[in-house]
C-alpha cells in the first residue's frame, strides 16, 4: 500500500472555503447554550433519519429486524453525534458538513455489524476448516482434480510464508469468514492496521503462488 | 466467476490502495464528488483501488452515497 500522506492528489487537512450551510453548522455546534442545545438537536433528528436505512441496508449482516433494528438505529445516530462533536476541529469544509456528519454514521454502524457478530457465530474464532477454502472461492467440486494442487499449495504458502499474525488474520478472515471488524475488536487492533496485515498476506501468498507456477503473473485462469 | 478468477482477485493487491486510514479520512469528499457525478475514481484513484478490495469500507461508502442520494431526492 501507499503512504498514508500520498497518492490522494490532496491534503484534506487543508481548510477550504466553507459553504453558508456548513458555515452556520460550526457556528451553531461551537456555540453554548440554547444555540447549541438547538444546533445539536436538529444535527441528532438529521442522523436519526439516516441511520435507519444504513441499518436496514446491513440487516443481512446484522441478522436482527424490526425494534431491535431501530434500538440499534438510534444508538448508532446517538453514538455518531458524540463522534462528531468530539471532531468538529477535524471537518474541513472539503465536504458540506452534513456529508461529513453522515460518515460517523457509517462508521458506527459497521461498527456494531461487528459487535453482534458473535451474537450468532458460524465457527469459533480459532477454528481452521480448509475444507471450506474450495467453496469460499466458488471452486466446483465436480472439476477437484484442477484446483486441488493449486488450493494445496495455497495452503502450504499460508504455513511457509506468512508471518504468525498473517497467518492468524488470514485463517480468521478467509476461512472462518470473520468480519475483519470482528477481527478488529477481538485483536484489540484497527481496522487500517488488520486490513495492511491481511494486503500484505495477500501479495505474499499471491507472489508465492505466481513463483511456483500455479497462477500467472498477469491474468488469471478461466476455468 | 470460477474460483480461479475469485482467487486471484482475492489475492491480487493495487499498489495504489492507500489503505483504511485515508480511506475513511476522505470518505465524505470520495462520496460526495461521487454521488455529483464527478471524476471520483479519477482523481483519487488510491481510494478507489482501496474501496474496490476493502469490504468494511466499501461498505461505509455505499452506505454514505445511498444516504446523500435519498437526501437528494
Amino acid at each position: 500500500m501507499v503512504p498514508a500522506d500520498s497518492g490522494v492528489g490532496e491534503n484534506p487537512a487543508a481548510v477550504a472555503r466553507l459553504d453558508r450551510e456548513s458555515a452556520e453548522w460550526l457556528r451553531a455546534l461551537a456555540s453554548t447554550g440554547p444555540p447549541r442545545e438547538a444546533a445539536l438537536a436538529r444535527l441528532h433528528g438529521l442522523l436519526v433519519r439516516i441511520a435507519p436505512g444504513e441499518c436496514r441496508r446491513r440487516a443481512r449482516q446484522l441478522r436482527i429486524t424490526g425494534p431491535e433494528l431501530d434500538d440499534l438505529a438510534h444508538q448508532a445516530a446517538a453514538d455518531a453525534l458524540v463522534a462528531i462533536t468530539g471532531k468538529l476541529g477535524q471537518f474541513r469544509g472539503k465536504s458540506r458538513f452534513t456529508t461529513w456528519a453522515y460518515k460517523f454514521v457509517m462508521f458506527e454502524v459497521s461498527a456494531k455489524v461487528g459487535r453482534h457478530f458473535w451474537r450468532h457465530p458460524s465457527v469459533p474464532l480459532d477454528a481452521e476448516d480448509w475444507d471450506r477454502l474450495p467453496t469460499h472461492f466458488g471452486f466446483d467440486p465436480a472439476r477437484e482434480t484442477e484446483w486441488r494442487d493449486l488450493l494445496g499449495a495455497l495452503r502450504r504458502a499460508v504455513d511457509e510464508v506468512l508471518t504468525a499474525r498473517q497467518r492468524a488474520v488470514f485463517v480468521a478472515i478467509v476461512l472462518n469468514e470473520v468480519p475483519l471488524d470482528t477481527l478488529v475488536l477481538e485483536l484489540a487492533s484497527s481496522r487500517n492496521a488488520i486490513y495492511k496485515t491481511l494486503f500484505d498476506a495477500r501479495r505474499k501468498l499471491r507472489a508465492t503462488l505466481v513463483a511456483n507456477g500455479y497462477i500467472d503473473d498477469e491474468c488469471s485462469r478461466s476455468s | 466467476m470460477s474460483g480461479w478468477t475469485a482467487l486471484d482477485d482475492f489475492l491480487r493487491t493495487d499498489p495504489r490502495d492507500v489503505g483504511c486510514a485515508k480511506a475513511m479520512e476522505m470518505l465524505h469528499i470520495y462520496a460526495e464528488l461521487t454521488a455529483a457525478g464527478g471524476p471520483a475514481e479519477q482523481r483519487y484513484p488510491g481510494i478507489a483501488a482501496h474501496l474496490r478490495a476493502c469490504g468494511p469500507c466499501g461498505e461505509d461508502f455505499e452506505g454514505l452515497l445511498a444516504a446523500l442520494r435519498d437526501e437528494a431526492n
